[in-house]
């Protein structure tokens, strides 16, 4: 891990040295706002929960998120600053997790401006903290588990809009592997044990179990093993791909 | 005399393409070695196994005793690296990205500090440490790219076209500061500028596809040039087509050309010095002589000599 601090440092600064951060941050707060109250009915439905707040935000990661991680390695390979970096005394699994967690951290910051929400609802009523605290780090798990996916199709290509564009059609695929539209194409030749599974990937029921309240181990297990094989599979792609121009 | 780089056999394939084809030398502490070589010869490619970015096909290299293959971090921390074009962070200014690399490289406070100070005033960099890279110039880049890989002052330094794009001044700027170091570093650096192996390198290797077709010191170099130990001449007008003539007779004399400019340049067989007896005919005849001067030798002539010459060598492979 040698490296991991400076390089998280240097990334989460780098968020906020252009506009990107504060744009990001704006845009995420006014829609899940809107989402919230206008497609969600947060006042019509007359209860203290957040449930319509974190309906919708696998909706908004899906592309929001993607937006982050697209430069993660893109941009490293575009300006050839990548070569500076796999010649200084860090470690690759350093790299990969330093610049992850700093985009992570980047969201987490995002996600605790929503504060207001939990404010709003406690004024209001008697919300089930736990249940909202709950929520947030099912929140947060999921945005681990989308921008490891992105980070490692960052890795694939030197163009950002490739890397934003692929990242969310991978992303939607996670995010509705549980829905018929995903299901159906498979329900035709594919066993029931091969449709269990599929469905098993799908960000939305593992993200709505923990919303619920109840914090399963294996829906921490999944999010945790879905960041870790993506991040695994990002490092491998780096190191293939670090020389190609 | 220690080596600090130890290259054995490298060969690096990228598909049917060989870039680097069976590179063997060593680097001691003292040495700037320069790369010579046409665009694609294998010079940027064998830098770049060296600092570890590329993993070479086949072969070894040692670092400050520390093999890249086994332990690249050891390597990395030893090593300062220019890569060509000097990448760095464009949205960062100069100040926070050195101090990026210097917490990278392990420097802490007051040692970070001096570092910095040391690195940011002796390359020149005081006056643009708070505007971001990307708005300045293509001397500056570089040279913060050149502070950047003498911040954690490394034994051993590799730095691609250093002077590329900075202007005649920043130049001599930088070879002064290339020739400083040297005492106790080994330093490769590759370049196009010939003028710049003589001015700062102690030994001077050329490579052209992917080999090493030529290492030695700048003047054993420009010793293979036919310029070597050459006279070149000025006579007053009027003089000089009879003096060719006469020139030409001469014992050593294999050649006599004119230079374009009213000059005559006397080449000599094998090299061997023909000062003295050009002097001696110059006096006998009283010719009105307005400059002499032996030639060293000219290196971009070498250069071409050697780099061209090889792609007419018969192919041994096609010879089988």
């Amino acid at each position: 891990m040698t490296g991991l601090m400076p390089i998280f440092r240097r990334e989460l600064a780098g968020y906020f040295a252009t506009p990107v951060a504060y744009v990001f941050i704006v845009i995420f707060l006014v829609l899940s706002g809107v989402f919230c109250f206008y497609l969600g009915n947060f006042f019509e439905r007359g209860q203290a929960d957040l449930r319509p707040f974190f309906a919708f935000q696998p909706w908004l990661y899906l592309f929001l998120i993607p937006a982050i991680g697209m430069r993660l390695w893109a941009e490293e390979r575009k300006t050839g600053t990548i070569e500076l970096l796999m010649t200084l005394p860090v470690s690759l699994a350093g790299a990969v997790l330093g610049k992850f967690l700093a985009a992570w951290a980047f969201t987490a910051i995002a996600l605790a401006l929503t504060f207001p929400m939990w404010l709003t609802v406690a004024y209001l009523g008697q919300p089930d903290h736990g249940v909202i605290l709950a929520g947030y780090v099912g929140s947060l798990l999921m945005a681990g588990g989308y921008l490891a996916i992105a980070a490692c199709i960052s890795a694939v290509t030197k163009n950002q809009v490739i890397a934003f564009v692929v990242a969310v059609v991978i992303c939607f695929i996670f995010t509705v592997s549980g829905a018929p539209l995903v299901l159906d194409f498979f329900a035709a030749w594919a066993p029931q044990t091969i449709l269990n599974a599929i469905s098993s990937f799908s960000f939305i029921t593992h993200f709505n179990a923990i919303v619920d309240g109840v914090i399963d181990l294996r829906d921490l297990v999944f999010f945790a093993s879905l960041i870790g094989f993506w991040l695994f599979a990002n490092a491998v792609v780096v190191d293939l791909k670090k020389a190609s121009g | 005399m220690t080596a600090m780089i130890e290259i054995r056999n490298l060969v690096k394939q990228f598909g049917p393409l060989i870039a680097v084809d069976d590179i063997s030398f060593s680097v001691d502490r003292g040495e700037v070695l320069g790369f010579l070589g046409p665009n694609g010869a294998g010079k940027s490619t064998t830098m770049k196994m060296i600092t570890g970015f590329l993993t070479p096909t086949s072969g070894a290299i040692d670092v400050c005793g520390h093999a890249v293959a086994d332990d690249p971090i050891a390597v990395k921390r030893r090593v300062g690296y220019l890569p060509e074009g000097a990448p760095a962070y464009p949205d960062m200014t100069p100040a926070a990205y050195l101090s990026f690399i210097a917490d990278v490289r392990g420097l802490r406070g007051a040692d970070k500090a001096k570092r910095l100070d040391y690195a940011v005033e002796r390359i020149g960099l005081t006056g643009v440490m708070q505007q971001s890279i990307d708005t300045l110039s293509k001397g500056y880049k570089r040279r913060v790219g050149l502070a950047q890989a003498i911040l954690h002052d490394p034994e051993v330094l590799i730095l691609d076209e250093p002077t590329d794009g900075l202007d005649p001044n920043q130049k001599h700027e930088v070879r002064g500061l290339i020739s400083e170091m040297a005492e106790n570093k080994a330093i490769v650096i590759s370049t196009h500028i010939l003028e710049e192996v003589d001015a700062v390198c102690s030994r001077a290797m050329v490579i052209a596809d992917g080999r090493v077709v030529a290492d030695g010191t700048p003047a054993e170099l420009e010793a293979r040039s036919r310029f070597h130990n050459a006279v070149t001449l000025r006579l007053e007008d009027g003089a000089t087509a009879t003096a060719a003539a006469d020139l030409a007779k001469l014992d050593g004399v294999a050649a006599v050309e004119p230079d374009g400019n009213g000059r005559l340049t006397l080449f000599p067989t094998d090299g061997a010095p023909i000062l003295d007896s050009v002097g001696q005919l110059v006096r006998e005849r009283g010719w009105p002589v307005n400059e002499i001067r032996v030639e060293g030798g000219r290196l971009d002539d070498v250069f071409r000599e050697i780099t061209t010459g090889r792609a007419e060598k018969p192919d041994q492979g096609a010879a089988k």
